[in-house]
This record gives C-alpha cells, sequence and structure tokens, in this order.
C-alpha cells in the first residue's frame, strides 16, 4: 500500500507546499497517520454498537433474571435464551400485526410526502408566479411553529370530521406537503441547470412533462432524503398514533413497545428482544438506500 | 422547412431593459442567418423570442405563414442547439434524441428510423446507448444538433453552439454544422460572437449592437461595405485601423490627412462616394483594414502619395502573414461605436482608448507578407492600398457612401428602422 501511494504524494507536493499549514496538517499521509484513523474509526463504531449489544444481552435473558446490573454487561455471555424473540412475536402482542399497521401508515406517508413535496418544491424552484416570493416564506415561517403546539387544534379538529381512531389523521397530512422536504427538494431543484427546462419545453414538453420527465429523475438523490427521512420518523413515531389510534388492532410497533413498559413488572427481557426487531426494518432501508443517501445529504447540504 | 420572419420585434425586461429593439428580419427558406454581436448586444435574446423561450413585448414573429407570437416552443416546431448543449443527462443518448418525437406521439418504429437517420449524418451510431456524461464535448455538440435534426423542425435555432469546443474541433464542426445545413436545407438562425464563424457561416450576416440591427448583408458586404464604425471594427481580424482625419482637396486631387500622413484617395473612390464630397475641408474617420497595407518594398511602384512612413514596434509572426504594429501620430476616433468595441475588449481598453485620443495617438496593425525584413524599430514606408480605404463621418459614425452604393447598404440593413 505504502509503494502505490509513494508516487502520487511526490507528485502533488509542491501543490500541498502551496496549500499551506492548515491543509497539510490534516491530511492522510502516512500509513501511521491511517492506522491510527482505522482505529479511531473502529472505537467509535463499538462505542455505538455497546447499547445494541446490551439490548441483546438483555433480550436473551430469562425472566427473573435482573437486566440492569452494577456493572453493566455488553455482551452476551451465560444467558442465550433466543426463544424470547419468538415470543415477543407470538406472545406478549400481536407483532405482526402492528407491523403491518405501522408499514401501512409509513409508506403511505412517504408516498404523501414525495407526491406533494416534489411537485411544490417544483413550483418554487421552477415556475414564476405572483407571489411566489411571500408564498414560500409563510411555508418556511410554518416550520418555526412545534408540531406541539398544533397538537391540541388538531386533535379537535380530526375528532370533529370523525376522524378519530382511523389513520387517516396520521396519513392525510403527509400529502399536504411537509414544509422542511419542500424547502430541501425546492434548493435541489434550482441547482438543475435551467437550459434543460428551455431545451425540454423546445422539444415540446409542457410543465408536467418537464417535472415527470426530466426534473423528477434528476432529483432522485434529494428524494431518497426525504423518503428515508419520513421513514424513519414516521416508524419511531409514537405520539401521532398514540392520540388519534383507539383500538389494539390498530396499533403500530412504537405503541406495542410503550406498552411493554408497566408501572412494576415489565419484562425487560421481552423489551428489548422487540426493540431489537424493529429496528431491523429501518437498517434494512438504510443499507439500501444509502449511497443514494450519502450522496443526495452531501448534495442538499444536509448534515445527519 | 419554411420562412422567419420578425417585424419590428422588441423586447422590454420588466426593469425596464431594452434588449431588443424593433429589428427586422426576413429570412428566407433555407437560408443560414448568422446573428453575430459582442456580448449583451440582444441577440441571445431575439433567438430565445424566436424559440418563445422569451415574449415579444412588441413586433410580430412570423414562421411559414403563422404568427407565432403566442403559440408555445412546443407548438412553434422549431429545433435549438444551446451553448452547453442542455443534454438530459439521465437518458441515454438515444433518449436524448428521441425524446420530443415521443411527446409528439410519433409511433416507435418512426422514432427509432428517423433517430438512426440522424445518428448516420452525425456518425453517432455507435454511441446511441452511452448517457451524454461518457461523451467528450464534441460528441456531445453532435448529440445537441442530432436532437434538433430528428425533429424535421422548421427551423433551427442555435445559441453559440461551438462556444464551448476547443479551436480544432471548433473549425472542424463549423464546416460539419455548414453540410448538415445544406444537406437538409433547414432555415436557420445562427447567433454567435465570433465573428470568424459570421463570415464562413453566414448566408447574410445580421450584426447587432445594443439590441439594434447594424446591418444585414452577406459576409463579403459587411466586410466591403461595413454600414458604420461599428460594424467596420467589429468584422474583420485584426480590427480595421480606424483614425481621424483631415479631407483636403490640392490641385484638384483629393487627400486625406492624418497627423504627419498624407494619402490620395484615389478618384475612383471619390466617384464611388459622392457624398465625400460634402465634407472636404472637414475632419472624418479613415479605416484602413490592416491587409490592405504592404510593406513598401515590396510592391514596385507605389505613388508616394500611398506611403506611409512608420517605426514598426512590435513584429508577429502568424507564418502566412506578418503583423507590424505601429503608431500613428494622430487621434483615434471616439464615438458611441468605438467605445463600445473597446469595452467589449474589457474596461481598460476603453480607458487606453481616452488616453490615446488625449495624446493623439493610434496604435495601427498592417498585415504584411512573410517576406518582409521590417524589424523592430525599424523605419519603414508601408504602402497602402488606397482604393480600399473606409470614410466614416465622426458624428454618426455612419459610413460615407452616398447615393447609390449608401441606399444598397441602407436597403440591405436598416429597411424599416
Amino acid at each position: 500500500m505504502k509503494t502505490v501511494e509513494a508516487p502520487s504524494v511526490r507528485a502533488d507536493a509542491p501543490a500541498r507546499a502551496r496549500a499551506g499549514r492548515v491543509g497539510r496538517r490534516w491530511r492522510p499521509r502516512t500509513l501511521v497517520f491511517r492506522l491510527v484513523m482505522y482505529a479511531l474509526l473502529l472505537g467509535l463504531s463499538a462505542f455505538i454498537l455497546l447499547p445494541v449489544g446490551w439490548m441483546l444481552t438483555a433480550a436473551l435473558k430469562p425472566d427473573r433474571v435482573p437486566v440492569f446490573t452494577a456493572t453493566p454487561e455488553w455482551w452476551p455471555r451465560e444467558f442465550w435464551h433466543w426463544e424470547n424473540f419468538r415470543r415477543v412475536l407470538t406472545e406478549s402482542m400481536p407483532f405482526l400485526r402492528y407491523t403491518l399497521n405501522t408499514t401501512l401508515v409509513v409508506v403511505s406517508n412517504v408516498l404523501g410526502v414525495l407526491i406533494s413535496c416534489s411537485l411544490v418544491g417544483f413550483g418554487f424552484a421552477r415556475m414564476r408566479f405572483r407571489g411566489s416570493k411571500i408564498l414560500f416564506s409563510i411555508l418556511i415561517i410554518t416550520m418555526l411553529i412545534p408540531w406541539q403546539v398544533l397538537m391540541v387544534p388538531q386533535f379537535l379538529m380530526f375528532f370533529k370530521i370523525h376522524w378519530y381512531g382511523t389513520y387517516l389523521p396520521l396519513i392525510v397530512p403527509s400529502f399536504g406537503g411537509t414544509a422542511f422536504f419542500i424547502f430541501l427538494i425546492r434548493q435541489y431543484m434550482r441547482t438543475i441547470p435551467r437550459d434543460l427546462d428551455d431545451a425540454a419545453r423546445v422539444d415540446g414538453l409542457n410543465n408536467w412533462q418537464i417535472f415527470w420527465r426530466i426534473i423528477l429523475p434528476l432529483s432522485t438523490p434529494v428524494l431518497t432524503v426525504c423518503a428515508v427521512f419520513t421513514f424513519l420518523w414516521n416508524w419511531n413515531n409514537l405520539l401521532g398514533p398514540l392520540l388519534y389510534l383507539d383500538s389494539d388492532e390498530k396499533f403500530t410497533v412504537a405503541i406495542g413497545l410503550a406498552n411493554l413498559v408497566t408501572r412494576s413488572d415489565t419484562p425487560w427481557n421481552l423489551m428489548m428482544a422487540a426493540n431489537l426487531l424493529s429496528i431491523i426494518p429501518p437498517i434494512v432501508v438504510y443499507f439500501f438506500a444509502q449511497k443514494k443517501l450519502i450522496g443526495g445529504i452531501a448534495s442538499v447540504g444536509l448534515k445527519g | 422547412m419554411a420562412e422567419v420572419t420578425l417585424e419590428s420585434v422588441s423586447k422590454v425586461f420588466r426593469d425596464g431593459t431594452v434588449a431588443v429593439s424593433s429589428v427586422d428580419l426576413d429570412i428566407p427558406d433555407g437560408e443560414l442567418i448568422v446573428l453575430v454581436g459582442p456580448s449583451g448586444c440582444g441577440k441571445t435574446t431575439l433567438l430565445r423570442m424566436v424559440a418563445g423561450l422569451e415574449d415579444v413585448t412588441e413586433g410580430a414573429i412570423r414562421i411559414g405563414d403563422r404568427v407565432v407570437n403566442n403559440l408555445s416552443p412546443g407548438e412553434r416546431d422549431v429545433a435549438m442547439v444551446f451553448q452547453n448543449y442542455a443534454l438530459y443527462p439521465h437518458m441515454t443518448v438515444f433518449q436524448n434524441m428521441a425524446l420530443s418525437l415521443k411527446i409528439r406521439k410519433v409511433d416507435k418504429q418512426e422514432r427509432q428510423r428517423r433517430v438512426r437517420e440522424a445518428a448516420e449524418i452525425l456518425r453517432l451510431e455507435d454511441l446511441l446507448h452511452k448517457s451524454p456524461r461518457e461523451l467528450s464535448g464534441g460528441q456531445r455538440q453532435r448529440v445537441a444538433m442530432g436532437r434538433a435534426i430528428v425533429r424535421q423542425p422548421q427551423a433551427f435555432l442555435m445559441d453559440e453552439p461551438l462556444s464551448n469546443l476547443d479551436a480544432k474541433l471548433r473549425v472542424q464542426m463549423r464546416s460539419e454544422i455548414l453540410r448538415i445545413q445544406r444537406d437538409l436545407g433547414v432555415t436557420t438562425i445562427y447567433v454567435t460572437h465570433d465573428q470568424t464563424e459570421a463570415m464562413t457561416l453566414g448566408d447574410r450576416v445580421a450584426v447587432m449592437r445594443k439590441g439594434v440591427l447594424q446591418q444585414l448583408a452577406p459576409p463579403q458586404e459587411v466586410y466591403q461595405y461595413p454600414a458604420n464604425l461599428f460594424v467596420a471594427g467589429f468584422i474583420g481580424s485584426p480590427a480595421m485601423n480606424v483614425v481621424e482625419a483631415k479631407l483636403v482637396r490640392s490641385n484638384g486631387d483629393l487627400f486625406v490627412e492624418f497627423g504627419s500622413h498624407r494619402l490620395q484617395v484615389p478618384d475612383e473612390v471619390a466617384a464611388a462616394r459622392p457624398a465625400l464630397a460634402g465634407f472636404v475641408g472637414g475632419n472624418v474617420a479613415l479605416g484602413i483594414r490592416p491587409e490592405h497595407m504592404e510593406d513598401a518594398l515590396l510592391v514596385g511602384g507605389s505613388p508616394p502619395d500611398s506611403r506611409l512612413t512608420v517605426i514598426t514596434e512590435l513584429r508577429e509572426e502568424m507564418g502566412s502573414e506578418v503583423l507590424l504594429h505601429f503608431t500613428v501620430d494622430a487621434a483615434p476616433v471616439l464615438t458611441d461605436d468605438t467605445k463600445e468595441l473597446a469595452s467589449d475588449r474589457g474596461s481598460e481598453a476603453l480607458q487606453e482608448l481616452q488616453e490615446q485620443v488625449s495624446e493623439r495617438k493610434s496604435p495601427f496593425i498592417a498585415k504584411a507578407s512573410p517576406e518582409t525584413t521590417a524589424q523592430i524599430a525599424e523605419k519603414r514606408e508601408l504602402y497602402v492600398d488606397t482604393r480600399k480605404l473606409h470614410f466614416f463621418d465622426l458624428q454618426t459614425g455612419e459610413a460615407i457612401y452616398g447615393n447609390r452604393e449608401r441606399e444598397r447598404v441602407r436597403q440591405e440593413s436598416t429597411s424599416a428602422t
């Protein structure tokens, strides 16, 4: 590795010297530097994985064995009760039912966000119309209103139109767009050269076709970001379902997990097993969207 | 394919900027017309108005027998080639070229046939399944051309299509564009700031300045009979040397004097420009093209009143010719036209021009044959082909022709203004 690196290091050495001290100090130049870097990264990853390890340890314990030990047990050593996972899935709650319910809410939200935000973002990024600046400012201002403020009036509203006890309050608003995602998408679409629109217009495309055939395909990185974020937020959303859902067969995974916690007799091992199961879908989504996601986050200038 | 007509077309932007001011153009079917001018002269805006990408503030644009002012770009049936090609990055070359046909619901087989045909003309057959990002600049340019060709449109609109290519490729593509345009016989409006492109490509050249059409004529005519100082300075490279000079008559012969120099104006020139008589005793702007000067040693028997005695300051070898730079002790011409030309070269050039006026020194360039032995700092005589002198009105910047010639130039250029 060192022999491969050497010529390139020499080749741009003058450029580096010119770049000055600050630029030079942080560049991975030597093998030692790389080793240190990797060691640090590995350490950091281990640190982040520790709680997961602890969860697994707890999940594999039999009932009545204390979970919160004086020195935390980071990795399973003694107990290997894999059947806890089966118990979660079948006995302690209708886990599959909850997962299906959650999936319904999550997928509808992702769809809703993608459809509404991409359309509105396109409008703000590409169409010139009277009052667009004011409308956009209003949109940005709505980002400043915390959801908690809207919680009660929104609940009353949905209650009045008899949507309480259905998924509608959890799904329909996403089709109205989310200010933050509209903002992201608009910013991204603005970076797509306008000449493409002109070329498409001369080619005979109308606004809708320009959106559908040109701008949308070119916006996949930012759309992936929005889709993944929406997925995660809704997968983890407890308060919304808790407010609007009233029957066991409609509950989501987040409610199911919360319901395991009781005042005295929480089954911590099952709780942890359920938690571990519930983070599998987000991990899978991350895994598949990873490449686009990193590109997308970098391109919209958004930090994770 | 169709005729394209502009009738006193104007464009005023919302902030009040007049980009195009009452332009008349009549482009017959199959003609290639070049709009040329410095940046900001409105040529691109005019093209975009024809394409339908900019609204027309005033006037009418006709393609064929339809007034297209209120038609969308797609309905106008014109194809455009953009400066940066504007290829759709997420589509293959084939898809790029076929999209417009798909939108027009041309059936699949016909689509394929036409794309293949265009690809053959442009030698793109092997690239049809590549994405634009995998192509070189020249190939992208050809795809952009292909996208226009498959349309079989009423007119081609080209917005500086070659300016992003390197010099060698530009020459090659220039002849390619000319070949394709001739083969297909499609009416073409070509925008460029490069006067060489304008001269080589255009059936006619339209020189624009600040949104106003200055002259519309075949390339040779623009070169030989520039309508004003602006056109004279813009067309030709190196640019025409222009200096303030005095017209005097002595012993029945007409002379033009500037600084310590004196040239005789041949009778035929005076005869061809009757209006010149009105300027005798007064000052005019005298224009001499670099290529109409030559080392006097290489020209046998030139009369003394057709020579300039100069000191060479710089000798530039161009291979086929030698450029000799020298200074003439007379003021350069300072009009709106020359100021505009100077500022097009940069703000320093404008400042320089003003200094030269106050010092009464004009930089000249002569294009001599490569056999010349003229050396730097050496005093030499240069022969001036006085039959090719140009005269301009110092106040208006208009060329001084008079009667027939002037009328002809007038008719061609500003018939409706």
